[in-house]
Parts: C-alpha cells; structure tokens; sequence
C-alpha cells in the first residue's frame, strides 16, 4: 500500500527540482544591471508607497479562516461517509441518512448562527 | 524496512520516473505555454484584434540567409520565444522584501501544481508486448502499463489536499513583498482561495456517493463500462437501460449541479476571471506578484496554468468520463483491463487530451466574456449561495440514492 505513494515522492523532488533549476537558470542568464534606490522601492514605476507596508487589515479575513477550518473538516468528515453510503443503504438501512442529517444541522445552526452575526457580510 | 525496499521492484520506479517525465514534462508543461499562446489568440479574437502571429525562428541567428516563418505559422513559436526571454530578463530582488520567502513564494506555487497531477488518470492502460517483437525483452513488458503516476485509493481528497498547499505560495508572496499591492492581493487571494474550497469539496461529494469509490482510475473504468456521469448513454447507467427508470433521470438533477458548483469554484480557486480579484489589475497592479519579475514571476503564471490544466484534467474525470472514449461499448472502444491494445491505449490519453483542451477553451471564453466580481459580492456567492446549495444537494442526493435504491 505504501509503495504506492513512492511516486508521488519521486513527483514531488522532480518538481521541486524543476523550480530550483528554472529559478537558477534565470540568476546564471538573467542580466543584471546597478541597483538604485528608485528601483529598489515598492513597485517601482508607481506612486512611492506611504505608510508602512503591511497595514493593519480587517478582522474578516481571520474570522473567515476560522470558518473555513470549522466546515472544511466537516467536508473531509463527509467524504468516507459518502463512498460507503450506497452499500449502506443497499444493505443495511437509512440510519445512515439520518446520523449524516444530525450531524449537518448541528453544523448549520452554528453557521447561522455565524451569518446573523454578521461574520459573513461583506458590504459594510 | 528491509521488507519495505524489497517490496519495490526496479520496473515499477522506472515505470514511475517514465510516467512522471511524459506527463509533467512532456504534457503538462507543454499545455501550460500552449494555453497561455491559446488564450492570447482567443481573447485577440473576442477582441476583434489579431494577436501574436508572427513569431518565427530567426534562422539568420545560425547562419542561414534567410529568416523562416513556416516552423512558426500563426506565432506557433510564441510560447518557446516568451520562455527564453523570461530566462534573459534581469533576475531582480528589491531590497525591501524579505528574501528567503520571497525565493520561495514561487516555487510553493509551482510545486503543488505539478504535484497534483499524480493521481490523474491521463489514459487506461499501454500494452508494451509489442516491444518484444522487435527485440526488447523483459519480464516487465508483459504486464500493461498503467497510464497514472499514483494510482492512489484517495484520488480527489490528495489533489485538494495538495493544491490548496498553493495558498501558501500566495500567502507568502504577498507578506514577503513588502508592498502594499501585493499584502492585499495576497490577503484576498487566501480568503477567496479558503473560501471557494469549502464549496469545492462539497461539490464532489455527491458523485463520491453515486462512485462509492474514491480511486480515480476505477471511477473512470466505471463511466467507461456504463456511461459518463453528466452524459449516461449507454452502460448499465443509462437510463432506458433494464426498463425505464426515473431514478436515473432525476439523478441527473444533482450530478449536474455538482457540476455548476464544481466548475465555478474552480474559476475561483485558481484566481481566474470573473473571480480574479487577488490580481485586479485597476485596484492592486498585479496582486501578489506585483514585486516579481522574469522566472520567479513566470513560475507564478505557470503554476496558475498548470493548476487550471489539473483542474479540468479533474472536473474531466470525475463528470465527463475521463479518458474514455463516447459510446465505446457500442463502437468496441472500452477499455478492457488487461487486454487494450497499445493503440486503443492511445486514442484515450488523445480523448482525455481533448476534453482537456475543451475545458480550457471554455475557461480562456470565460474570462475574456465575464466582467470582474464585486469582492463582497464574491464572498456572498461563494458563502452564502454555493455552500448552501452544495449542502443541499448532498442531501438530495442521498434522499434519491436511498429512495430509488440505484
């Protein structure tokens, strides 16, 4: 079983031998010209940048990350669960359907809960 | 582990390494410059312009008299002239950026790109035993080949696993920069990228239940034998099969939004248009690549590519049947295991080819006919409309599945 994964190994060190050797590449062929202190400024044929760089950003995009691992392993969860259902069903019975239908409206009343609060809203 | 490195035979490392150079070399780079050429063409055409089309191979460089432009009719030689002149340009690292992760931004993004297309059936099986005839021997010849890399019993669950390794790329790209384009591009780009996950896992996992297989090489076998999941015309899955059956029929309904879901979100977890908002060209100059330049930048681009090229190579497999050729057991097309001659074994990497490079031709459309999304309007689309209704359709499904006992 776990020679299968041998070539995904064998994938993963090519690839990242083929981004190692195009990144070297460039550096060997590449030109190079002076430095200046135009050219080394953020986005250079722009605006010269005000403030500092990396500002303080919205706390949505955290509260979004925290949602995304709550559902996603919900998904991940969801996955077994669906390649045995047909069998299951076939042959066993419906609890199947029923234990799935608990699990996911627990889930929901958290992630109502989440949208009436508003972490979901963009507009504002 | 003496046991494990004996349970390794040669041939099947050599099969592998094989495998991995034809496919990510030789297809998948390829297409990557290729589709980049094709997207030109098609949006100079939307456009009513021309387009490159007439990059030739300046034959005068060595030594001959005259420039020739029949290796290059159309451009065709674009793609290898854009490669060389991304190898040539300065190789600039500002100072302001931070320099290990700014070095490593492109490679994470490359890398995961390549990487999932291990687990991509790109055609049934090679039969090699004709090799013997010519001379060739080896015990290895008489076992067919199997056309994918891993041949792994958690087909999609790796590819998402893997491909949603690119958001870091992102992430990182954007921090390392140092600029405040790049920051927010590479904010907005993981929100969207996490965000559009959700509803991507969810999408497949009624045609998990319809499969029951997680094995991306056995569910195409399966849609070979009995009808492609969004086009069930023959096979035991059609439905004027054994008496018609409405359960079939109104399993249509759930596969096909499935599908919708499946391929909107894979607009959007590549950053394509209308979803390109990470690379807004009017709001963030180029989003998180705005501080790169010459390969780390093509490497980028690529790895953009190479993950729309996976992604339909996906959305091919699991709704259209893969490698398999249209109402193959009616033409004697099908695949049978173990026995597929060497050139059937070709027409269907050519069949999965072309659905591919139909997909991509519908993505290029896409983005050249859509406008831009509204970020909120995004966020809205992909949390509030796609989740729900995947959600909903996995039950659907399994209230159909579970009612006309299929």
């Amino acid at each position: 079983m776990i020679e299968s994964y041998l070539p995904i190994l064998i994938q993963a060190l090519i690839a990242s031998g083929f981004a190692g050797v195009t990144l070297l590449l460039s550096v060997m062929l590449g030109k190079s010209s002076k430095r200046n202190a135009m050219k080394d400024s953020a986005y250079e044929c722009g605006m010269l940048p005000l403030g500092e760089a990396q500002p303080r950003f919205s706390v949505k995009f955290y509260i979004v990350a925290m949602l995304f691992v709550l559902f996603d392993i919900e998904v991940v969860f969801m996955y077994p669960w669906a390649i045995i259902f047909k069998d299951y069903v076939n042959t066993i019975g419906h609890d199947i359907f029923w234990s799935m239908m608990g699990f996911v409206s627990i889930l929901l009343v958290a992630f109502i809960y989440a949208w009436k609060k508003g972490a979901l809203r963009w507009d504002n | 582990m003496g046991s494990f490195l004996d349970s390794i035979n040669l041939a099947f490392l050599i099969a592998s390494a094989v495998k991995i150079v034809f496919f990510a070399f030789m297809v998948i780079l390829p297409m990557v410059a290729y589709s980049v050429y094709l997207e030109r063409r098609i949006s100079a055409i939307i456009q009513d312009r021309v387009g490159p089309n007439r990059t030739g191979i300046p034959l005068t460089l060595l030594g001959f008299k005259k420039d020739s432009h029949i290796f290059g009719i159309g451009g065709l030689v674009q793609p290898l002239a854009d490669g060389l002149k991304f190898l040539l340009k300065e190789d600039f690292t500002p100072a302001h950026v931070n320099k290990f992760y700014y070095w490593l931004a492109p490679a994470i993004v490359m890398v995961p790109a390549l990487l999932t297309a291990a687990v991509i059936p790109f055609g049934s099986e090679l039969d090699l035993s004709w090799l013997t005839k010519i001379g060739v021997d080896g015990a290895w010849l008489h076992k067919p080949i199997k056309l994918v890399i891993a041949d792994l019993n958690v087909g999609p669950l790796f590819t998402f696993a893997i491909a949603s390794l690119g958001v870091y790329g992102i992430v990182l790209a954007g921090w390392s920069s140092n600029s405040k384009y790049s920051f927010l591009g590479g904010v907005r780009s993981s929100s969207q990228m996490i965000s559009y996950e959700i509803a991507l896992g969810l999408s497949i996992v009624p045609v998990l239940m319809i499969f029951g297989d997680l094995n991306l090489s056995k569910i195409t076998e399966y849609q070979d034998a009995n009808g492609w999941l969004l086009f069930p015309a023959w096979g035991k899955g059609a439905p004027w099969e054994n008496g018609w059956h409405f359960g079939r029929w109104a399993l249509l309904v759930p596969v096909f939004i499935s599908f919708i879901i499946f391929t909107v979100s894979m607009f959007a977890e590549t950053n394509r248009a209308p979803f390109d908002l990470p690379e807004c060209e009017t709001e963030l100059v180029a989003g998180y690549h705005t501080e790169y330049s010459s390969m780390k930048f093509a490497l980028f681009f690529m790895g953009e590519y190479a993950a729309m090229i996976i992604g339909s190579g996906l959305a091919v497999t699991l709704f259209l049947g893969g490698w398999s050729i249209p109402f193959a057991p009616w033409l004697g097309l099908d695949y049978k295991a173990g026995a597929t001659p060497a050139w059937l074994g070709l027409a269907h990497i050519a069949c999965f080819l072309a659905k591919v490079v139909c997909f991509i031709v519908f993505f290029i459309w896409v983005r050249w006919t859509l406008p831009r999304f509204r970020y909120d309007l995004l966020m809205k689309l992909g949390w509030l409309v796609f989740f729900e209704l995947a959600l909903a359709n996995v039950i659907l499904t399994a209230a159909l599945l579970m009612y006309f006992k299929i």
